[in-house]
């Protein structure tokens, strides 16, 4: 069973996780978005959204890049794994206090408000429910990380990431005798990725960050498949474009 | 210089009678769909008022369109693009729907189901977002309809800026008008460029701006980002929409919905040439008064030789050159001055353009209640204020809002003379810059204003681009991914199913 959940869920995570998200984007792209209901209730967003959005960008770099740098590099900045645990621990719980903060502003909004209830779906609520769930438990693993702070356990579970990314059969061995909290952690981590792409968390994959390198401002598209030709130099209309504007000489 | 075609539109507002049938006729074709209950890709307001959605022509509050800043670069006024970015978790400047109106529905079943009972039944109305019974409604599409309300409420309306505005709330020297808007299909358009998603885009064929549905994400900043308020957010799908200009319509030469339905003959559709590469300048004109001028600067003479060698080369067909030639929009915004943008001062070159409206004069000058200009009355005199025109349509600038009045003043002169004196007075013509001949014209296009005078509009050639051949026995104009008919029950990815009735096996 351990070896099924932390040897062969991955997998299957990681496979809804891809192949999902590229179906619904070729067969469903109409249903590609984030979902926002600022429209109908500005109370609580602004300040919820802002801090969940915020929190959970955060752990979500802190995560990638804590798991998934190899150990020699960080052995090569010559980063002890007490001070990257001691970093973790400090960042991660100050964005998750933040993103928890937003996330329970949110859901309250959600299930409070009748405008934002009645326009839900079932899976919006189910999953910042368990995106909730999976702050709680996040938070929880800061006290178990707390009682030895050698960043021991923490060199585990990167093996075991960098294990399942590098197709290493025995990963799963590295999440051996972990605390339960970071057991459930990684598994609801495992299945909100399955559910990833049946739920609105898709919007994050297009987030719009190339308009900041979209030459201009204005978009225009045309049908034309050969390009204009080009003028020789500039064009002076023959005629002035418009007449002067009379006007009746004051009075 | 880079020349392209844009489909303009311009409103008569001296002969809107405040109906309504465009937007009800574009409503029933565009927008009587879940999620967009609210919103009307046209509506009409009456002026004074504050407008739909409430107050939007306060920039100070939404931060719609463009500004100059300090350095002369032109921005979205709700911010550069890393400051549109950064608010995309939620967004300052979006209205919400009650800035709109919570939409609503009446029990109208009631009114036959309901059992026999002492008080005649009636129909109360419904949220149509939450389902749930509504007390009392607050607010619809057009609240201060006619004037309604009081005077302290409607002259919010942002338009009597610099206008003493106090005596127009007495009864007697209270004025009124219609403003019907659409999208502006701008040349500039400011929810284009606040899309962060580039979802929006204007087509170079015939300037019409769209959003591509598909590619739409819903980060919403082309809502605050448009000044007219005229990109909705459906939040029953969670994308925008706007105008379409009827773009199946127009390919196809036919006008817009709201155009062919207009009881008043008031609207014209037309094609406009312009200069593509002298947009930008344009729109960043220093002193937002020039903007109107600018504008004008941007329009080409389609009867000009180069231009129209020019518009060849650029690959602008033949029928388009002619039907610029004969464009009622060029006629009223370049030859005789009398439509403008409006709003200019949003600094977005919109399309959708204005004559202004005549008010009541002839009765009050007779009693020598206002100033005569020799024979015709001083437009300054006007019930409506000059100013509160010029705040709409000019950014503040009187002159030629007045040329234009004076202009439509002289045709009623000049036509009255003709018809009822028998006399042709090229007095009266001369005197607002115009000859007979030209009077006539425009009495011909805008006074009778035949279906064919108000609308000269070419058909688009997909031909040109298209395999017509190759296209044959494809799947149509479908809305949903493709070919798929969109009947399987549920879908995987959200998104909701029609009640479709498909025959199913019988089972015994």
């Amino acid at each position: 069973m351990h070896n099924f959940i932390f040897g062969i869920y991955p997998y299957i995570a990681l496979a809804v996780l891809l192949v999902g998200s590229v179906a619904r984007y070729e067969r469903d792209p109409f249903t590609w978005k984030s979902s926002s209901s600022q429209l109908l209730r500005r109370r609580q967003l602004i300040l919820g959204s802002v801090l969940f959005h915020v929190g959970v960008l955060v752990i979500f770099f802190g995560h990638f890049f804590g798991l998934l740098t190899p150990l020699w590099l960080i052995e090569l900045f010559g980063i002890s794994h007490g001070a990257k645990q001691v970093l973790a621990v400090a960042v991660g719980g100050v964005a998750g206090i933040m993103a928890l903060t937003g996330g329970i502003i949110l859901i309250q909004r959600r299930l409070a408000d009748p405008r934002i209830r009645a326009t839900s779906s079932t899976m919006d609520i189910v999953i910042l429910s368990l995106l909730l769930a999976q702050l709680a438990l996040g938070l929880l693993t800061i006290l178990v990380s707390l009682q030895h702070l050698d960043g021991e356990e923490m060199v585990r579970f990167m093996h075991w990431a960098q294990g399942i990314f590098t197709f290493d059969p025995n990963a799963a061995r590295y999440t051996e005798g972990a605390s339960i909290i970071f057991q459930l952690h990684i598994f609801l981590g495992l299945t909100i990725f399955v559910l990833f792409p049946f739920s609105r968390l898709v919007h994050m994959l297009s987030a719009p960050v190339r308009y900041l390198w979209r030459p201009g401002y204005q978009i225009v598209r045309s049908r034309r498949t050969e390009a204009l030709p080009q003028h020789a130099g500039p064009v002076t209309p023959s005629r002035a474009g418009r007449a002067p504007l009379t006007r009746k000489p004051a009075e | 210089m880079r020349i392209r075609a844009q489909i303009g539109m311009v409103l008569n507002l001296d002969k809107c009678i405040g109906c309504h049938t465009c937007s009800v006729t574009c409503k029933n074709v565009w927008t009587s769909r879940d999620g967009v209950e609210y919103a009307w890709f046209n509506n009409v307001e009456t002026k004074p008022g504050t407008g739909y959605p409430t107050d939007w022509e306060n920039q100070k509050r939404w931060n719609g369109g463009w500004e100059r800043t300090k350095s002369g670069k032109l921005q979205p006024k709700q911010g550069a693009k890393w400051r549109i970015l950064a608010n995309i978790f939620a967004n300052p400047d979006l209205p919400e729907i009650d800035d709109y109106y919570e939409p609503f529905d009446f029990d109208y079943d009631h009114l036959k189901s309901a059992p026999e009972m002492e008080a005649f039944p009636t129909a109360r109305p419904r949220s149509k977002i939450t389902g749930q019974r509504m007390e009392k409604i607050e607010k619809g599409p057009n609240w201060d309809e006619i004037l309604g309300g009081e005077f302290s409420k409607r002259s919010q309306d942002y338009n009597f800026e610099g206008v003493q505005k106090q005596i127009y709330g007495e009864y007697e020297n209270t004025f009124m008008m219609y403003l019907p808007r659409l999208c502006e299909h701008c040349l500039n358009p400011a929810c284009a460029a606040s899309c962060p998603s580039g979802a929006i885009y204007k087509r170079e064929e015939d300037g019409i701006v769209l959003i591509d549905q598909e590619k739409c994400r819903g980060w919403r900043m082309c809502v605050s980002g448009c000044p007219y308020k005229k990109v909705y957010y459906n939040w029953s799908t969670g994308k925008s929409e706007k105008c379409t200009l009827c773009y199946p319509r127009i390919e196809s030469g036919n006008p817009t919905v709201c155009s062919e339905t207009c009881v008043g003959r008031i609207r014209y559709i037309g094609v406009m040439l312009y200069d593509a590469d002298k947009i930008e300048e344009a729109a960043n004109a220093a002193a937002t008064t020039d903007l109107y001028d600018a504008q004008l600067g941007v329009f080409l003479d389609p009867n000009d030789p180069v231009i129209i060698e020019t518009a060849r080369a650029d690959g602008i067909p033949e029928d388009w050159i002619k039907a610029a030639q004969q464009s009622p929009i060029w006629k009223m915004a370049m030859e005789w001055k009398v439509a403008f943008p409006l709003h200019p001062e949003y600094r977005t070159l919109p399309m959708v353009w204005y004559i202004p409206p005549l008010s009541p004069i002839q009765n009050a000058a007779e009693a020598g209640a206002i100033g005569m200009d020799g024979a015709m009355p001083d437009v300054r005199n006007l019930r409506i204020p000059l100013k509160y025109l010029a705040n709409m349509l000019t950014a503040g600038d009187e002159a030629p809002v007045a040329q234009a009045l004076e202009r439509m003043l002289a045709m009623r002169a000049y036509m009255r003379a003709k018809t009822i004196d028998g006399v042709i007075d090229e007095g009266i013509a001369a005197r607002v810059g115009l000859s007979g001949r030209v009077i006539e014209d425009m009495y011909k296009i805008m006074a009778l204003a035949d279906y064919e005078d108000r609308f000269v509009i070419p058909t688009t050639h997909r031909e040109q681009v298209e395999e017509a051949y190759d296209l044959r026995g494809g799947c149509g104009f479908t809305d949903g991914n493709g070919c798929s008919t969109g009947i399987s029950k549920g879908s995987l990815f959200g998104g909701s199913k029609k009640p479709l009735r498909m025959p199913e096996e019988i089972r015994k």
